[in-house]
């Protein structure tokens, strides 16, 4: 079998294949890959170290091309970045104590399974419950509906905006909110970052619009912007101990830089109300997942990690496609020529 | 790979991390040069012109 970089091509082709499908995800929602390829690395057989440090080292690669993608834009606050950086890195270590507090007294697998499972699916539930209720609260990709119009910011941001304890700041579409309450939602957002030992762009991105009142297509730049840094250290770290494989992440990288371009430049296009329900379901779907693997390994079930990874990428394989098909579909209805009256004789 | 595995340590973990972000800023350029070239022809087609 053809080689390249002592690895076969048709598994470098895989990769590329599946990094496509995580570049769309990513690129849309600023959210969507370590959850996706460190399982999958650890399914395929990868030693966990390998698929922890491979798997950051690609979410770091692809959050650099989706934060340039996203900068060209106008959709990176880096005010509210570098703000939301701090308040995320004291949150981290202070969930990294709570942790290291739950390992000493042995409840740390059992309880950081049930969170992560509960949060995932919460989420899950409320975008899902958001967007089926329609309309106001829902995830917006259009940044103008955020700007002077109150019925689009969530009541939580409402309330979170109305405690003007200076000093102030202003972000991008419109928003002035203390400085305090960005570092709240920051370090709470660290806590759980720190606590379950995921990247977080899956707290952290609802927590930008539900919680301060950006805009979503803000939220997810400026996410993906803070993904940058904790990718770029995380993926430091375990290179260290050469937990990092080039011939993994290469591949997957050139395959998600295409699908990151795809999925920031759907976000222009696609009307958010349909695919928001799909990431809701996405999400679910994900808990869904993880219960079914901690179950497997629980049991000594081998099988249900397999299971558990089919969920994973077929919900995931669901979502870019209703992205990419509504893409297209709107291309298509653009196209179209206004419809001209018919004239009776 | 890259002939990094001669360096240790600190600096091999540098040196990863350094490629793998090189890597993202050729994808980035390399990609969006494509997409100047070929945009308006690939968007033609699926608009199904």
């Amino acid at each position: 079998m053809m080689e390249l970089l002592g690895v076969s091509v048709a598994l470098l082709a895989m990769f590329a294949g599946f990094g496509l499908l995580i570049g769309i995800l990513f690129g849309f929602f600023g959210m969507g890959g370590s959850f996706l390829v460190t399982p999958a690395l650890l399914v395929m057989g990868y030693e966990p170290n390998v698929a922890v440090g491979s798997g950051l080292a690609f979410v770091f690669g692809t959050s650099v091309i989706a934060t340039l993608k996203h900068r060209d834009l106008g959709q990176v606050d880096y005010k509210l970045g570098v703000s939301m950086i701090i308040g995320t890195t004291l949150g981290i270590e202070v969930g990294k104590l709570g942790l290291e507090y739950l390992q000493h007294i042995g409840l740390a697998d059992s309880v950081v399974s049930v969170a992560y499972v509960a949060l995932l699916g919460g989420i899950g539930v409320f975008v899902t419950r958001e967007a089926l209720r329609g309309g106001d609260g829902g995830l917006s990709h259009d940044v103008e509906d955020a700007d002077g119009d109150d019925h689009d910011i969530p009541d939580l941001a409402k309330r979170i905006q109305s405690y003007r304890i200076p000093p102030m700041i202003s972000l991008r579409g419109g928003i002035t909110v203390s400085l305090w309450m960005v570092l709240i939602v920051a370090f709470f957002t660290g806590l759980l970052s720190g606590f379950l030992g995921v990247g977080g762009g899956f707290i952290r991105m609802p927590a930008l619009f539900y919680a301060i009142g950006v805009p979503v297509p803000v939220a997810v730049g400026t996410d993906l912007f803070e993904i940058v840094f904790s990718g770029g250290i995380g993926s430091f770290l375990y290179a260290q101990s050469g937990a990092v494989d080039l011939s993994i992440v290469a591949p997957l990288l050139a395959g998600s830089a295409l699908g990151a371009r795809m999925g920031a430049a759907a976000t222009s296009l696609v009307d958010e109300d349909g695919i928001k329900i799909y990431f809701g379901v996405m999400l679910l779907l994900g808990a869904i997942a993880v219960a079914i693997r901690q179950i497997g390994n629980f049991l000594g079930i081998d099988v249900l990690n397999v299971v558990s990874l089919v969920v994973i990428v077929g919900a995931a394989l669901l979502v870019a496609g209703a992205v990419v098909v509504s893409s297209v579909r709107e291309l298509r209805t653009e196209a179209e020529p206004e419809p001209v009256p018919s004239t009776s004789d | 790979m890259f002939g990094i595995e001669t360096l240790s340590g600190n600096a091999q973990a540098a040196a990863l991390v350094g490629l793998v972000l090189i890597e993202a800023a050729i994808l980035y350029l390399g990609y969006g040069a494509l997409e100047r070239l070929t945009g308006s022809y690939v968007v033609g087609l699926l608009r199904g012109k």
